[in-house]
């Protein structure tokens, strides 16, 4: 690991002065699950670390009238064991749940799940986040992408891991987001992006700002999330549907329902939720927009069961609320 | 000192055990679970260095150019030490290129980063699924074997052909600590090594003749070892390279590999695939005929794929033809991994004899019993199939092949079988009993995380009346009297040998020292309950410790050896073990889970019942992880190991392996057999036999045939993840 300043600031302002213009230049610390051993691997260094974990307010759950507020640094342990979150977001609740190492969600925290960076294996073996080999090739397409997106998008075939993510998209929540020029909101839904080159992002985050919380409109939607993992150890998902339904009876008012870990970002699967609008809640609807969730998917090579087990886990999302 | 050779070795009879056969906690269970245990990671020596490895990246490539100068000009960095120089042809990822030395790890890391390596990167082989596409120069004939007449008997119309492919990946052992090594030179040609191995009392002679120094002058250390599986026999490059330049910096030197390296460099089990075809007769529903081609691959140099495992255990069929292929690929090189060979033999063997009970519409349970006179040992195998079957619930929850029900869930049972020789390994011991009481017994013998020093203060107890706490175990040093290295299940038959014998030796001389003060003769003595006793008159006794008093200055040395051509054998070889799963599979997701595993195992006589168990379990435990989960993804374009890391070379947890029930057989055992015969074998009377291996070998076929079972068709190969299951259920199965 390349040496590195370390600061620990007691301000939001404080820690955003302190960090620099390029991502080289410095890097947010909250739980490091990801981050330290992505510096062990040596495929980030940035020159200094800002330890965001002593700043006052950022690590509590708060009820503020139709809005719960989730601080940057809540653990995953806390929203796991919160009864605000549990009783008006059990699709939190679960996405929480399926992180099922106790040491993760003691470190990890809430704005961390959303900013991890991809598991891929080429990322994580130092061929970039595109993937690319010495020629600037994509490796996944021709390569070993049983994990991969089954909705690449441009030249980025990973599938974006975080667990909270597509419930947060599906909740409608927002990102509270601290930079130099002062604060701005951003839907979940928008946080992410395609890289265009292994030197950009896949966020919609500058190296100087900092998420500081999470704020979700408590108005009474149905959700759930499934994750299909294969191990009840510590495992990627290998798809996961989250759904938030606003119910009148059976019908469906309304619905969002999002797909996880099939491809760079979480995706709304707008054409299931045009199935479930304005419909009955019932076994025939919930298949019919398990399959429209999946329409349109490009698998690659050697992860078509992937396109299965999205479909799948929409179907059994859906079910949980029928 | 004058042996008198009054008393008997022989283990004493079932009713007179107090230790032997029961279940006794590790001795050591607190020390390891306190952290009180040092392992080699542990050991960290003032003024000590550490090593780190640069590792090629590329799976074949040729060294152009190696500048090592930015890296020597970092400071703290005291040596760098290229391992393999320009012109070297690296045949596999992760190979080591070059050492770096320096005052911590992460300086260490710092030197390896800043070394710049140019390769010219070469042709790959990373992929032997396919036997017809495997280049010709890479693909080296293993062996023919010919038996009977197989066209004759396939072509007989009393008999039903079932062919099939089945699988069983490269993966590797995946030891809790990783492999490495302090040196730490005590004089000029004086070395101390603490270092994770199998082999204390081998290490130090493989060391002398890479340092030149008397072996006697080397003292190897490992008190508690986290896991070798076979990995860990030989000082290896870095244990040599470590010393090399310990006495060169006249530093200690550690050097622990990285997960990474460990997973791509330090071993691997090679992989088996086959094509099989099996003739049943109609009528008896036994299997005549067996045809076999069989390949795997072993690593750079080929090898490890074994003509005669294949088929297994059901050696005895009539009329067989096999042939064999072994594959060199730019993988990681293989080493044993527990019980060599014979996880390939059960994975490629087993699925075969199910899928054709399947294909007759045979109870698999049934059929297995109805062939067992083609195996070595009909007998225990009938007792151990009919046990298991009754602790899997065999009659309540069996179903033929598929029909398992509408919903999703699914549920089903499997079944495998095997053996494992377990020989003694040679083994010698000191008992020491010191005037004032106290016990220890050394021998050069190491404890993987078995129970071996549980098992050697048992032994000593048992013969001493005393209680296994009492013991003191010095064992982990080779400065005790050398024991053999622990690996192929040898250990327990060795070292409890030796060890008994060295217990009875002492106890011999103590009662001569003691007779004279009771008045009687030595041979009228016992040993028993802290007391020593006269048999020919019962209220005539002194406690342990008083009897300790006659011993004098000196401590009674008590001596024993395995082999001991002048004493009758202790322990012998031979066994068989049956297990059963019953597994639930998500037909919509292609996700397995394991609800019940049943393993069924003869070992001989048993030291400690609990700590057996235990080795059960593990075994289970590691073949469910190779049945559901292990294996090393390569990348078809670059050739790398793509999951060099455990977060994608997946274990199961606690929460993936079930329920698992380890029932052994002990003492007599009576049984009746399908057709009435009542068959008894008394399983303690061969002696003690190991148990490493045995209880890994069945799982991946066990689990394999409880899936098809389940959901109604074979899935080719291990693991048994989703997306094999998926593709399986959609009629996409294949080898890859």
């Amino acid at each position: 690991m390349n040496a590195f300043e370390y600061a620990s600031p007691q301000t939001v302002q404080e820690a955003v002065e302190l960090l620099g213009p390029g991502w080289q230049d410095s890097a947010v610390l909250a739980g490091g699950t990801d981050l330290l051993s992505l510096m062990k691997d040596g495929i980030v260094s940035p020159r200094r670390l800002v330890n965001i974990k002593r700043i006052r307010g950022l690590d509590r759950i708060e009820l503020i009238g139709d809005v719960v507020r989730i601080g940057a640094t809540v653990t995953l342990e806390q929203l796991l064991r919160d009864a605000t979150i549990a009783a008006r977001f059990p699709s939190l609740t679960q996405a929480a749940a399926g992180v099922t190492s106790p040491q993760i969600r003691n470190m990890g925290t809430v704005a961390g799940d959303l900013c991890q960076r991809p598991r891929c294996w080429y990322f994580r073996a130092g061929f970039g986040i595109l993937a690319t080999g010495p020629d600037g090739e994509p490796l996944v397409p021709a390569g070993d992408n049983r994990y991969h997106a089954i909705f690449p998008e441009g030249q980025a075939y990973y599938v974006h891991p975080s667990s909270l993510a597509p419930a947060l998209i599906a909740l409608e929540a927002t990102v509270e987001i601290h930079g130099p020029q002062g604060t701005r909101e951003l839907p979940v839904e928008e946080l992410y992006r395609i890289p265009g080159s292994n030197n950009e992002r896949e966020l919609n985050l500058g190296p100087r700002e900092i998420i500081t919380a999470i704020t979700i409109p408590a108005n009474g939607v149905k959700n759930a999330t499934y994750e299909v993992r294969q191990r009840q150890l510590l495992d990627w998902p290998l798809a996961t549907a989250s759904v938030a339904l606003r119910l009148s009876g059976r019908k469906v008012v309304s619905a969002r329902v999002v797909l996880g870990h099939v491809g760079p970002r979480p995706r709304r699967a707008t054409g299931a939720e045009a199935v479930l609008n304005g419909a009955e809640l019932n076994e025939q609807r919930i298949e019919a927009a398990a399959r429209a969730a999946v329409q349109g998917a490009r698998p690659l090579s050697r992860n078509g069961y992937k396109v299965q087990l999205a479909q799948v886990a929409v179907k059994r999302a859906l079910a949980s609320l029928a | 000192m004058l042996k008198a050779d009054f008393l008997k070795t022989a283990w004493p009879e079932p009713g007179k055990r107090i230790w032997i056969g029961k279940e006794v906690n590790r001795i050591d269970g607190v020390a390891k679970a306190s952290g009180r245990a040092k392992y080699t990671y542990d050991i960290n020596r003032p003024n000590m260095l550490w090593g780190k490895f640069l590792i090629c990246p590329h799976a074949h490539a040729r060294i152009k150019r190696i500048d090592t100068s930015q890296a020597e000009a970092i400071p703290g960095v005291r040596k760098v030490e290229i391992v393999q120089g320009e012109g070297s042809e690296i045949v596999f990822h992760g190979d080591e290129i070059a050492l770096v030395v320096a005052d911590s790890e992460e300086l260490a890391v710092d030197g390896v980063r800043a070394i710049k390596v140019e390769y010219e990167v070469l042709d790959h082989v990373v992929d032997e699924t396919n036997l017809d596409q495997i280049p010709r120069g890479n693909r080296r004939p293993g062996g023919r074997r010919r038996t009977g007449n197989v066209d004759e008997a396939f072509a007989s119309p009393e008999v039903v052909t079932i062919e099939g492919q089945y699988g069983i990946p490269m993966i590797t052992h995946c030891c809790l600590e990783s492999h490495g090594v302090v040196a730490e030179w005590t004089g000029d040609d004086e070395l101390t090594v603490w270092i994770s191995t199998q082999n204390v009392s081998g290490i130090s002679g493989q060391l002398a003749n890479a340092l030149k120094i008397p072996a006697g002058n080397i003292r190897t250390i490992c008190h508690f070892i986290g896991g070798g599986f076979g990995s860990k026999f030989g000082p290896d490059r870095w244990g040599i390279l470590a010393a090399k330049i310990a006495r060169e910096l006249n530093r200690p030197v550690k050097i622990m590999l990285d997960r990474d390296h460990e997973l791509l460099s330090a071993g691997t089990r090679p992989s088996g695939f086959a094509r099989v075809k099996l003739g049943v007769d109609r009528k008896t529903k036994k299997v005549v005929a067996w045809e076999s081609t069989l390949w795997g691959t072993g690593g750079p140099g080929g090898g490890g794929t074994s003509i005669s495992v294949t088929p297994y255990i059901f050696t005895r069929i009539p009329n067989q033809r096999r042939e064999a292929y072994n594959v060199r690929a730019n993988v990681g090189p293989r080493r044993a991994w527990r019980a060599p060979n014979h996880p390939q033999g059960a994975a490629l063997t087993m699925t075969a004899l199910a899928d054709a009970a399947a294909a007759l519409g045979v109870d698999e349970l049934q059929f297995f019993l109805n062939n067992v006179d083609l195996t070595d040992r009909p007998d225990v195998y009938t007792q151990e199939l009919l046990i298991a079957a009754d602790l899997i619930e065999w009659r309540k929850h069996w179903h033929p092949r598929g029909e398992s029900g509408s919903g999703p869930l699914v549920e089903g049972l499997g079944i495998s079988m095997h053996t494992w020789g377990g020989r003694p390994h040679n083994s010698q011991a000191l008992v020491h009993i010191y005037p004032d009481g106290s016990v220890d017994v050394q021998l050069g013998s190491q404890d993987l995380g078995t129970g071996t020093r549980t098992v050697i203060a048992i032994v000593v107890a048992e013969t001493l009346g005393l209680k296994p706490e009492q013991i003191t175990v010095q064992i982990g040093d080779s400065r005790y009297p050398p024991s053999g290295a622990s690996g192929g299940s040898t250990t327990v038959g060795g070292v409890s040998s030796s060890t008994r014998r060295a217990a009875v030796d002492a106890l011999e001389q103590l009662f001569e020292k003691v007779a004279p003060s009771l008045g009687v003769e030595p041979t009228d003595l016992v040993a028993r309950n802290g007391r020593i006793l006269s048999k020919s008159k019962p209220d005539l006794s002194v406690s342990w410790k008083r009897a300790c008093r006659t011993i004098g200055m000196e401590p009674i040395t008590g001596q024993g050896r395995q082999p001991d051509p002048e004493d009758q054998p202790l322990a012998s070889q031979g066994v068989g073990g049956v297990q059963m799963a019953h597994v639930v599979v998500d037909k919509d997701t292609g996700v397995v889970r394991i609800k019940r595993f049943v393993a069924v195992q003869d070992c001989g006589l048993i030291i400690d019942l609990k700590t057996a168990k235990s080795q059960v379990y593990g075994g289970v435990i590691m073949g469910i992880a190779y049945a559901l989960y292990e294996e090393c993804v390569h990348d078809p374009i670059t050739g790398r190991r793509l999951n060099p890391n455990m977060e994608f070379y997946k274990l199961p947890g606690i929460g993936d392996v079930g329920e698992i029930i380890a029932h052994m057989m002990v003492g007599k055992v009576t049984v009746t057999a399908p057709d009435g015969r009542k068959i008894t074998i008394d399983y303690d009377e061969p002696g003690v036999i190991g148990l490493g291996e045995p209880p890994v070998i069945s799982p991946g076929a066990a689990i394999s045939n409880a899936v098809a079972n389940a959901i109604g068709v074979r899935v080719p190969r291990l693991p048994l993840t989703p997306d094999r299951v998926l593709a399986a259920l959609a009629g996409k199965g294949g080898l890859a």
